[in-house]
């Protein structure tokens, strides 16, 4: 089946600094993709191509089996895109803001305010339709503006952090109807670094950094792959769990008040560092994304 | 730039902009209604008594018949240079509706476009308050008068392209308080508002020509009084040049500020 997105040998240079070095990937439909990675690794950048926003320097980009850079206004129209900013109208309510986007579509207003009326139930927005955007706390906003990117009823969602600055409580229910969205069939690519956001919802992902794509996979098959399913944190290590590790050839993160083992299948691993290494404090957890990103892009700051 | 990138949704674009005006039309109505009685106050009570009547295009009028076109002419002016810079940066930079248009099937030129245009439509609201409030007084002739109308959206085109073009070059907002006073002031001192240009020193006259006010002034007078200094055919092709030009550069210039 011909992918919903098709991404080939993309480049993006900003005067001398080339912020996209050449990535490919498909995304398929029916699929929720996410795109990973640390700030200033090229995900909005690359978000930003995928719709027209900016165009590539190098690369082809399809979507909808179109050429992005000829066939841009028909590819536009079928999809929906939740910015990282917030660029509702303040100056309009909730539902003229729904209204007057409609319009940007051509869609007939009859028909957008029914639609209006909808979006605005799903996301729990019904009595706040007349109010203010200045007004709305951000979780509100935040689903304002998914509600929004939906109201051409896209075959494509692009999402770009959509839950960066929400409380727990606005983010659960994001997550909640981007889940019942995905469980309709609606294609969605999604950029965040929140591990956990993208181990719940994507299907597959990859891991971008410096432009290029590290890795790419599903979550599950991600943290088999790169980290192993038991992992190890103990804190204030000694030099006899060094001398150990090494001898062991146990793969680890050494952060010097901390080390992090990586055990594949570690029950004898496991019992042995329980039994001799565990001096201040020792926490056996599962392998998450967050192991994979942080082995793959590092732990030095990126700002 | 390419063939196509211009199409009729530029109206959905200048609708935006019209459903936010009409949310504050009362405020938006004020300035218009009350500024010519403002002058009208001033002039005839304050400065009339000093100048009395004044001699344009081969008759005497009074002072206050004679800057009363030029008012409606500074009005189209300020409105849609004042909308195509501050109220566009905002919408562009604080209020990121640009962005957010630019995720639909519309094209940026499509925006740009639609922000000058709605501009001139203000402009030409503006004026037509202003032309039923100085008609009240007997300052301008029906029904040649209500050309003013779509003159002063013509000539609302031409600033608001000026005023597009600097939204696309300046860095900060503060900036445009530049052209403002290298512009904008000057033009509405030496445009022959205040005085017939005619009275001007020979070397300062071509620098008033040169000013787009200036033929606008000349132009509404010609409507409101039926009398004017210029030949308005090229009044009008300059006018017609001056927004066709800068139009063009506030393309260039918002898109190259905008796509990156």
């Amino acid at each position: 089946m011909q992918p919903i997105i098709d991404v080939q040998h993309l480049f993006k240079k900003f005067q001398d600094v080339t912020a996209i070095d050449g990535i490919s990937f498909t995304v398929r439909s029916g699929e929720f993709f996410g795109l990973l990675g640390p700030n200033g690794a090229g995900k909005t950048t690359t978000i930003r191509m995928l719709y027209g926003f900016s165009p590539p320097t190098r690369g082809i980009i399809r979507v909808f089996g179109m050429d992005i850079s000829k066939d841009w206004r028909k590819i536009k129209a079928r999809i929906g895109v939740c910015q990282q900013d917030n660029t509702l109208d303040p100056d309009l309510t909730v539902e003229q803001n729904l209204m007057v986007f409609a319009g940007y579509f051509s869609i007939p207003s009859k028909e957008a305010a029914s639609r209006a009326r909808e979006l605005l139930e799903f996301f729990a927005l019904s009595n706040r339709r007349s109010a203010k955007v200045m007004d709305l706390s951000g979780g509100m906003i935040r689903r304002l503006i998914l509600a929004r990117s939906l109201i051409n009823r896209p075959d494509l969602l692009i999402l770009d952090e959509p839950t960066t600055g929400l409380d727990p409580q606005s983010r659960h229910q994001v997550w909640d109807r981007l889940e019942k969205l995905k469980s309709s069939g609606l294609s969605i690519v999604l950029t965040t670094h929140y591990m956990e956001e993208a181990s719940r919802l994507c299907d597959r992902l990859v891991i971008v950094d410096a432009g290029k794509i590290l890795v790419d996979g599903s979550p599950a098959d991600l943290i088999e792959r790169h980290v192993g399913r038991h992992v190890i944190e103990i804190v204030g290590p000694d030099q006899a769990l060094r001398d150990f590790l090494k001898a062991q050839h146990v793969p680890h993160d050494d952060l010097g008040q901390r080390i992090i083992l990586y055990t594949p299948d570690g029950n004898d691993l496991s019992a042995a560092v329980r039994a001799n290494f565990c001096h201040e404090q020792c926490t056996f957890r599962n392998g998450t994304l967050e192991d994979v990103f942080l082995r793959l892009t590092g732990r030095e700051l990126r700002d | 730039m390419e063939i196509g990138v211009i199409s009729w949704r530029f109206w959905k674009v200048w609708r935006r902009n019209l459903v936010t005006f009409q949310k504050i039309w009362k405020i938006n109505f004020i300035t218009p209604l009350l500024e010519p009685l403002l002058f009208i106050a001033a002039f005839s009570l304050g400065f009339a008594g000093i100048v009395g009547q004044i001699r344009y295009g081969g008759a005497e009028l009074s002072y206050t018949a004679f800057i009363a076109p030029a008012l409606i002419a500074t009005a189209v002016m300020n409105n849609a240079f004042f909308e195509t810079t501050y109220a566009s940066f905002v919408r562009m930079y604080y209020q990121k509706t640009f962005d957010g248009m630019l995720a639909t099937p519309l094209s940026i030129e499509e925006i740009i476009i639609a922000e000058i245009v709605w501009s001139a439509s203000k402009a030409a609201a503006a004026a037509a308050i202003m032309l039923g409030v100085l008609g009240a007084f007997g300052y301008v002739q029906f029904p040649y008068g209500l050309i003013a109308i779509p003159l002063a959206f013509f000539g609302g085109i031409a600033f608001g392209a000026v005023g597009l073009f600097f939204t696309g070059v300046v860095p900060t907002i503060e900036m445009f308080n530049l052209p403002i006073f290298l512009f904008v002031t000057p033009m509405f001192l030496f445009s022959g508002t205040f005085f017939p240009v005619s009275n001007l020193p020979l070397w300062a006259k071509p620098l008033a020509l040169a000013f787009p006010l200036y033929h606008l002034v000349e132009l509404a007078r010609l409507v409101c009084l039926g009398r004017c200094e210029t030949v308005p055919l090229l009044s009008i092709v300059y006018l017609g040049v001056f927004a066709f030009l800068f139009t063009t550069l506030a393309l260039i210039f918002m898109r190259r500020r905008l796509i990156k």
